[in-house]
């Protein structure tokens, strides 16, 4: 054999690695891409990077009030990434998430301002659940359907979903704009407060919270001890093989994407009912891509999701800290999310693969290695 | 009815960054790769330009600035901006063989925030003194057309009437579909796409191929980004002007069901697409019907990509490795 030419190094698949070894891998690339991060800051702004670090701390928990929008924030990326996480697990990319809370926030707004002193509170709260929980799912359904039916890129079709969904929003707050003329619908029902979901606790920030806790927990269990957990997890290792063993993939894809979009919709009525009271065009603000990547990372399992949105929240809320105190613009967080992302994508790879080094005595060796 | 003679170059005006990205993403998918971080190249490569040249402009009198120079800076920043991100695509998809979807939707996360924080800090940054970027004397250069397309009439207006860069674009996307149609290049990139391990064992280098088309592919975009700023845009940034135009050119990939040179005409298509609203009728008191209008690129484009997937002919497929990572070892 030609044995001129051997690689500097070649690349081996690896077993399983230990949870704690690959989990000090990701700490690793972490810890790395946060070091990275503050170089960056720091070139930008001129402060010491210990300050970065402070900074960020303190524009994440630096208040009482900052430590709940925090975890508020956490709690609806979570829910998001949450929505998204059946769909991924059976190969469906849902992109469309950003959507599917537009409409389910759209859904709630309409019920609000069309059903204030109709009908009693009670029954507009009501309504707005299935009204919101419905929207989403018919978001998430029709993409699903093309799917199922003639195998449609479900990225692109979930993409476009979106932007009709943005549409449709800025058709209604034209609509509904209050004032005339000012190009937002405003606080709905200041005065009244129909629809206004409940404060529970004395907070209105533990509403979100207690959901996404409440959703995580069921998430998993759906995910891994029902018979529809399982069927996912079939149709999302090999669809051929959940068709042999008579598992009906059409059906699959509906059901979950109907699931995936109700829990959009779900955020949508929460974001609209209980947290701004009102609807934009930018009410999801890109956290329907931003999921895709936080499930992603958390390996589609629900309780680590709560660690990584933590994560991309706590970052989130640190830079956009930094950037108002530096007359920066907002989107200095968009980059340092970018940055940690890169790290944790790249370190996968040395995670699932082993890197074999040209040992020059025994070159034999490597070769039948 | 629509003045055609008006209409058709705001459409193309509009189509071209489409053109740019969709040629960008076909020499990508054409290798395999499903690069969706198009929207966040073309920020990058439209952001660097505007750098470039805003550090050019600021640097000399605006008198004395050489034309060839003007043009010469922000192209080169723009390509060298777009080349980082397809690097940086290509080592972590390539050789990382990381998820090729969330690489993508990071890198549109990170290019669209990297596009718009320095274009709305760059100017405090600097520490210049200018109230906002807008880079008229660079864009006169970008945007200067024939100069007989004025005495040609209606023929000179629609085609003529361009800066040099969108006829770049259509000389690219031409280029494009002869190299891969007819040349060997062409043919090794596709069996790339279609199946690297038949490439591979043919003695094609992947990884090569792979690199070399998305590194392209993601120039090509991020002159789209440049296009649109410094010609539609008349050289004045603004954050998240730029929009949804990168979503989009992904999107016209598949419906021009991957060729280069059916996507000159749907991308001045889906330009007049996106401007149809202003064409359309609302009556006075509704300007709310505007907002539906502008679905219109939208619909058309879920109708188009479900109607190609119900006639799914085998020579509309997608290249069949799209978006799967290429393993030697595990063949």
């Amino acid at each position: 054999m030609n044995k001129a030419k051997d690689p500097l190094f070649h690349i081996v698949k690896r077993d399983a690695l230990p949870w704690y070894k690959s989990l000090g891998i990701r700490l690793i690339a972490i810890l790395a891409a946060l070091i990275v991060c503050a170089v960056v800051t720091t070139i930008l702004t001129g402060i010491n990077p210990i300050q970065v670090y402070v900074s960020i701390f303190l524009g994440a928990f630096g208040t009482a009030r900052k430590t709940w929008i925090t975890f508020q924030n956490i709690a609806i990326l979570l829910l998001i990434s949450l929505a998204l996480t059946p769909a991924f697990r059976m190969r469906f990319w849902n992109i469309g998430g950003e959507g599917q809370v537009l409409i389910g926030g759209l859904a709630a707004a309409v019920c609000m301002i069309t059903l204030a002193d109709k009908v009693p509170n009670v029954v507009v709260i009501l309504l707005m659940i299935v009204c919101s929980l419905g929207a989403g799912a018919i978001w998430g359904l029709i993409p699903a359907f093309f799917k199922a039916k003639w195998n449609t890129n479900e990225t692109l079709s979930t993409l476009m979903m979106n932007y009709i969904a943005t549409q449709l929003v800025a058709f209604y707050t034209i609509v509904w704009e209050m004032p005339k003329g000012s190009g937002k619908i405003g606080i709905i029902n200041q005065n009244t407060n129909v629809g206004w979901l409940p404060e529970i606790g004395g907070s209105k920030y533990l509403l979100s919270i207690v959901v996404a806790v409440l959703v995580t927990v069921l998430m998993y269990i759906y995910l891994t001890y029902s018979k529809h957990g399982y069927e996912i997890e079939v149709v999302g290792e090999s669809e051929r093989t959940a068709r042999y063993v008579g598992i009906k993939v059409e059906k699959v894809i509906i059901r979950t994407m109907l699931l995936s979009g109700a829990i959009c919709g779900l955020v949508g009525l929460l974001l609209v009912g209980g947290i701004n009271h009102t609807v934009t065009t930018t009410i999801a603000n890109g956290q329907g891509f931003t999921a895709v990547l936080v499930s992603w990372m958390a390996k589609f399992n629900p309780f680590t999701m709560i660690a990584t949105s933590f994560l991309i929240i706590f970052l989130n809320r640190g830079a956009s800290e930094i950037s108002t105190t530096f007359g920066l613009n907002q989107s200095f967080a968009d980059i340092l999310t970018g940055i940690i992302l890169f790290f944790i994508i790249g370190c996968e790879f040395f995670i699932a693969y082993q890197i074999h080094f040209r040992k020059k005595p025994e070159r034999r060796m490597i070769v039948n290695d | 009815m629509i003045n055609l003679v008006a209409f058709i170059p705001r459409a193309v005006v509009q189509g071209i960054p489409l053109l740019f990205g969709s040629t960008g993403e076909i020499l990508t998918e054409k290798s395999g790769n499903l690069n969706l971080g198009i929207p966040g190249v073309m920020y990058v490569g439209a952001i660097s330009g505007v750098m470039g040249s805003f550090f050019y402009e600021q640097s000399v009198d605006p008198a004395d600035m050489n034309g060839a120079l003007a043009i010469l800076i922000p192209l080169l920043c723009c390509l060298v901006g777009s080349l980082c991100m397809g690097l940086l695509y290509c080592f972590l998809t390539v050789t990382l063989r990381a998820n090729q979807n969330v690489t993508g939707l990071a890198m549109t996360t990170f290019g669209v925030g990297f596009g718009n924080f320095f274009g709305g800090s760059l100017i405090k940054l600097s520490g210049s003194d200018v109230p906002s970027i807008a880079l008229s004397a660079t864009s006169g250069y970008f945007s200067k057309s024939l100069p007989f397309a004025g005495k040609l009439g209606w023929v000179g207006k629609v085609f003529f009437s361009y800066g040099f860069l969108a006829y770049v674009a259509i000389l690219i996307a031409i280029v494009c579909a002869y190299v891969l149609k007819h040349t060997r290049v062409g043919l090794h990139l596709r069996a790339v796409g279609e199946n690297p391990g038949t490439a591979d064992a043919a003695g094609i280098n992947v990884t090569k191929y792979k690199y070399k088309a998305t590194c392209i592919g993601c120039m090509i975009a991020g002159l789209g980004g440049l296009y649109y700023v410094m010609d539609y845009a008349c050289g004045v940034w603004s954050n998240d002007a730029f929009g949804d135009r990168g979503w989009l050119a992904i999107a016209l990939v598949i419906f021009t069901i991957w060729r280069p040179f059916v996507s000159i005409f749907a991308s001045i298509f889906f330009g007049g697409l996106y401007i149809l609203y202003l064409y359309l009728p609302t009556g006075m008191d509704h300007m709310e019907y505007q907002e539906l209008y502008k679905m219109i690129p939208y619909i058309v484009t879920l109708v188009v990509l479900v109607l190609t997937s119900m006639r799914n002919k085998r020579e509309n497929q997608p290249p069949s490795s799209l978006g799967q990572s290429y393993f030697r070892e595990e063949r």
